[in-house]
């Protein structure tokens, strides 16, 4: 489904990817391990479609994204290092905009991914009125929603405590177990069975 | 499933961000009536500093006016895409799977009608205390309507590629303010035409048309800058 061949990038003087190959195959999960500034940020931006490789190719359903960016970001959620989310905005107003421009999705859909996540009684609260921990929830459950069959998650497991953990894993146990791809970076072991390859980026 | 399932129409997707940016923009009521609290200030610091004789205040009002507004949207700008840059929900945006240009264009609009509303509603009040006839007032209201338009959505190219450095302030000003002279020119024109009682059609027709172009081409610019500045 995905597969980025032979991968080179530069970040000014430094060679950050050197020939770096992913194939991730329906209903399979990804861990990116490296230790910091191996590029394991930079391959899932590369992947995101935000930096476009210098050398080799990334390929959708066996079609080059650039072919169709905006049809290849429709079929991807991505999880940064920053959340995504308006702190002006209460947690479940920042779901119903960011869940909303991607896909319809009913009020009751919202409510039962935020109780899912453990927010339940939160969803009126501002979001900077958050800890971290919660608001990595709220941006955790914007992935979960967003419908995409591709998700990117760039140090999904900071911040959580060992509930939230369980949380995550859950949603991309259920994500992959009903198709979907997902791509993340994680310094420990991530129990996800036997869904998970790992690739080691030097 | 190569896409999304039951992908959103671009119409609905950016009026999604239109309601996201009135209500964030409500929420920060502050940072909302901040340029209009400096053109107010602007326009009124005039008949003060300068002898208050009406004849003289009539001839600077439409001068002083425009340069009050043109400068309070200047102070806008700045932060247009930089909250959204340093929250990632700008990549979000980028992510969402629809025409970036629909999306940011559906962000300048709810910008324009926060910023420029206040200020089309603020000036008969600069008005009054410049001595400008009332009869002038509908022309320099439709005026600035346009203009703050014009403004907003050529300075949202500025904001957007000025994004990339941290400090962008400076740069903003040199690169949007020579672009937007003409609304400056025009608007500021069609203004002394309506005080002095002559027909102001050209001039605000002119804003309109410069302000379909900004309308129709700044996006498209503003969308390019952000992928870049993302990268």
């Amino acid at each position: 489904m995905l597969e980025a061949d032979r991968l080179h990038l530069w970040r000014g003087e430094r060679h950050v990817l050197r020939a770096v190959s992913v194939a991730v195959r329906a209903g399979e999960a990804v861990h990116l391990a490296g230790p910091n500034g191996a590029g394991k940020t930079t391959l899932l931006r590369t992947l995101a479609g935000f930096l476009w490789p210098e050398e080799g190719s990334i390929r959708w359903c066996g079609r080059p994204i650039a072919a169709d960016p905006d049809g290849y970001a429709g079929a991807t959620a991505y999880l940064g290092h920053d959340n995504g989310l308006k702190a002006d905005l209460t947690a479940g107003e920042n779901l119903h905009y960011l869940t909303r421009i991607r896909r319809p999705a009913d009020d009751a859909e919202l409510a039962a991914m935020l109780s899912r996540v453990g927010l339940a009684g939160r969803a009126e609260a501002p979001l900077r009125t958050l800890s971290a921990g919660q608001r990595r929830r709220v941006a955790m459950a914007r992935v979960a929603l967003s419908g995409a069959p591709l998700w990117l998650l760039d140090e999904p497991f900071t911040n959580l405590d060992v509930a939230a953990v369980g949380i995550l894993t859950g949603l991309i146990t259920d994500h992959v177990d009903a198709g979907g791809l997902a791509v993340f970076t994680a310094h420990s072991e991530v129990p996800l069975g036997g869904r998970t390859r790992r690739l080691a980026l030097a | 499933m190569s896409g999304a399932r039951d992908p959103v129409s671009l119409p609905s997707a950016a009026a999604r961000v239109f309601g996201r940016e009135c209500r964030l923009g409500v929420r920060r009521v502050g940072e909302l009536l901040q340029p209009v609290t400096f053109f107010l200030m602007v326009t009124t610091l005039f008949p003060l500093a300068l002898s208050p004789e009406p004849s003289l205040m009539r001839n600077i009002a439409p001068g002083v006016v425009w340069v009050g507004a043109l400068l309070s949207s200047l102070l806008s700008l700045e932060g247009l895409f930089r909250a959204d840059l340093d929250d990632g929900t700008l990549e979000q945006l980028v992510l969402a799977g629809q025409p970036l240009a629909g999306l940011v264009a559906a962000k300048v609009l709810a910008h324009w009608l926060l910023v420029g509303v206040p200020l089309v509603l603020a000036a008969p009040l600069a008005a009054s205390s410049l001595s400008v006839p009332a009869a002038a007032l509908p022309v320099l209201m439709l005026g600035l309507a346009l203009g703050t338009g014009v403004i907003v959505f050529v300075g949202a190219v500025g904001a957007a590629l000025t994004l990339a450095g941290r400090r962008g302030s400076v740069l903003l000003s040199l690169l949007v303010l020579p672009l937007v002279m003409p609304v400056l020119i025009f608007g500021a024109r069609a203004t002394d035409e309506a005080v002095r009682g002559d027909s102001a059609a050209g001039g605000l027709w002119l804003l309109l048309a410069m302000l379909i172009l900004a309308v129709t081409l700044a996006p498209l610019a503003v969308a390019a800058a952000v992928r870049i500045c993302l990268e």
